[in-house]
């Protein structure tokens, strides 16, 4: 939760952040009951998931298909309700773990 | 020191006239302070401000002034109204706008031993075509009790009225000219 | 030694002057009574040409500061100032300057709080900003007011400082009041502030996030340094006074003494009423009384020792406040008597209340309260309740 426990004196002057994009090490992923499961096999690579997501946690591969960061994503669900052609689904964190 | 008070009506002009000699006097080298009675200013209302003067020693005191040696009267119709004028100092001195004589001043206020009076809306009318009495009334405060020089006004007046200065140098001067002290 | 020229000057033009000289590049604030010259002052001159700084047009105190904020964070010297309502609807925001390091000076027209509503001068507003983390001094004329805002931007754009400063200068007493001061040279005072240089600002070039969120695993941290260095401040607020008096001839301390050999009495004020308190004190010396008066000019950082020397062969302290902190009698008297709680039990503290919302207190009121004090310190040896006492005020009218 916390990352590095730094001491008082540790601290910049006014607790001034210096390393520029330090957010990107906050892992949110920690947040998330339920994670997108995609069925690739109907996606048409519209982007539209990649677009919606108000974490930009979804990347593009390759191929072109659109994967969520699991580092990052939330899940809140948002593309899997914007996918037009209901590639995503989503499926309980716990459900997941278990078929592992 | 020379404690000094300025009685008129919101929008006379009292407050300009104490900031106006508490600059002469700084020029000249002398402690002064000018003050307003402070809070809101109401256009009509009987308004007083403080004006202090001391020629060798910074001025300290901060409060208003309870006991003036100087009651400077912008506006005659004031003279009768709260108890402004009881507070002067029995030595002190009265320096009014009016058309009436010195002696029939001096009869109308009970207790005032010294006055000073000039008609001062008259001359403020004439010179600078408006009845506002405060830089005519400059004139008979400093021919009643001295304090600055005419001349020390000039720059002040400058500084503050521009264009319209010289009028009101010219009413200052007049004024000085016309009041009579008895 | 008086360096530069005498001229008249009310409270507020004084202040101006000082911002004027100090070259700021932004200024924010709303107009209120009594610090409204302060503001109509200001934005003459740039409007005129005679300063060259953006003059942010805001809706409110509380937005006032927050521009300052956003200035001060990408490095501009920036100014504000308020009075009584207006510092409380700005008081949200009062904690971010102090807490993110940045240097803005603001000036208050010490103004009474509502209700019943009051224009008037007393020390209300800035009482209810004594832990917000700003250095705070208080001025006790026009010339002070003029030297403390000169010093203020010396001060609070140290390296070893960068915490924002408040000069309060008395509304109406200071802000409405024409005295001579003496204007120093315009480049002595440029000479004397520098440009300064934050070690961190918005820059693109090098970005750095500022004022982030801080989870109760951080928090503590970062109040532990704040303190630590707000405290380290107050040498170096007495090393560049000492400096500001070598160089324009007027010195100041933390805690003023006038009077104080051999005095066994002293009154203790804060702000304009120390001067007619003066007054007192030489008619009561007169009187073949041993009294003196001490004025506290430094605020926070509270100057612990300052005062303690400075009240170490004393009997009998009064403490004059113009505010009130309702159920705990004056907010000066009482940190006073924190301060002296482990070092000097056995001197004498009595407080007054007095000077509430522009009621003057003549030099007689000083000599009253001081033979008060006197009647009280043989009260609490008989064993009686003393209460906070509030002085100048009527019982009964007629």
């Amino acid at each position: 939760m916390s990352g590095e426990k730094r001491g008082w004196q540790d601290l910049e002057i006014g607790c001034v952040v210096t390393e520029p994009g330090s957010a990107a090490s906050y892992k949110t992923g920690d947040w998330r009951s339920e994670r997108p499961v995609r069925d690739n096999t109907k996606c048409i690579k519209c982007g539209i998931c990649y677009i919606y997501c108000p974490d930009a946690a979804i990347n593009e591969d390759e191929e072109g298909y659109f994967e969520a960061d699991l580092y990052y994503c939330k899940g809140c669900g948002v593309c899997a309700h914007e996918c037009p052609r209901g590639v995503i689904t989503m499926v309980e964190e716990e459900e997941e773990e278990g078929e592992k | 020191m020379m404690e000094i008070c300025i009685y008129g009506r919101g929008g006379q002009g009292g407050v300009t006239l104490a900031e106006l000699v508490a600059h002469a006097a700084i020029r000249e080298g002398k402690y002064a302070q000018s003050m307003p009675s402070f809070g809101p200013e109401r256009r009509g209302a009987p308004v007083l401000a403080f004006l202090r003067v001391n020629e060798t020693e910074r001025i300290k005191i901060r409060t208003e002034i309870a006991e003036p040696d100087v009651l400077v009267v912008l506006d005659p119709g004031l003279l009768h109204v709260g108890d402004v004028v009881s507070r002067l100092k029995k030595e002190g001195i009265a320096v009014i706008n009016t058309k009436k004589s010195p002696e029939e001043m001096k009869s109308d206020l009970e207790g005032v031993t010294k006055i000073a009076v000039v008609d001062a809306m008259s001359i403020a009318r004439e010179i600078l075509g408006l009845p506002i009495v405060n830089t005519t009334m400059i004139g008979a405060l400093l021919k009643a009790v001295g304090l600055v020089k005419l001349e020390s006004l000039e720059e002040p007046m400058q500084e503050r009225f521009g264009k319209v200065a010289a009028k009101n140098i010219d009413a200052m001067r007049r004024a000085y000219e016309e009041t009579v002290v008895r | 030694m008086r360096k530069g020229k005498i001229v008249g000057l009310e409270g507020s033009f004084a202040v101006a002057e000082a911002v004027r000289m100090a070259k700021v590049d932004v200024i924010s604030a709303f107009p209120i009574t009594p610090q409204t010259h302060i503001v109509e002052r200001l934005a003459e001159m740039v409007a005129d040409g005679e300063l060259d700084a953006e003059f942010i047009c805001v809706e409110s105190e509380h937005t006032a500061m927050s521009a300052c904020v956003g200035a001060s964070a990408a490095g501009a010297r920036v100014f504000t100032c308020t009075a009584g309502p207006g510092l409380e609807y700005m008081y949200n925001m009062m904690t971010i300057p102090s807490s993110m390091r940045l240097p803005v000076v603001m000036v208050i027209a010490n103004r009474a709080l509502s209700a019943p509503l009051s224009v008037w001068c007393d020390h209300s507003d800035m009482m209810t900003i004594r832990d917000v983390g700003w250095i705070q001094m208080i001025a006790e004329n026009n010339q002070e007011a003029f030297d403390l805002t000169v010093c203020a931007y010396r001060i609070a754009e140290d390296k070893e400082v960068l915490f924002p400063a408040i000069v309060h200068i008395d509304g109406f007493y200071l802000s409405h009041v024409i005295e001579g001061v003496v204007l120093p040279d315009e480049e002595e005072v440029a000479h004397f502030i520098p440009d300064y240089e934050h070690p961190f600002v918005l820059d693109p070039e090098k970005p750095v996030s500022m004022g982030c969120y801080g989870p109760p695993f951080i928090y503590p941290e970062a109040k532990k340094a704040q303190e630590f260095d707000f405290e380290k401040t107050k040498p170096k607020i007495k090393e560049i006074w000492k400096e500001f008096g070598e160089t324009f001839g007027r010195y100041y301390a933390p805690v003023e003494k006038y009077k104080m050999e051999g005095a066994s009495i002293a009154l203790l004020t804060m702000g304009s009423i120390g001067e007619t308190a003066m007054l007192a004190v030489d008619e009561m010396r007169e009187e073949g009384r041993d009294a003196g008066l001490l004025r506290l000019r430094l605020w926070r950082p509270f100057p612990f020792k300052e005062f303690r020397d400075a009240v170490k062969d004393l009997e009998l302290l009064v403490v004059l406040d113009r505010a009130i902190s309702f159920g705990m009698g004056g907010p000066v008297c009482s940190e006073v008597k924190s301060a002296l709680y482990d070092k000097r039990k056995e001197l004498s503290i009595v407080g007054f209340i007095g000077g509430l919302g522009g009621r003057d207190i003549p030099i007689d009121g000083f000599k009253e309260m001081v033979n008060l004090a006197l009647e009280r310190v043989k009260m609490v040896e008989r064993g009686e309740e003393m209460e906070p006492e509030m002085i100048g005020v009527r019982e009964w009218g007629r």
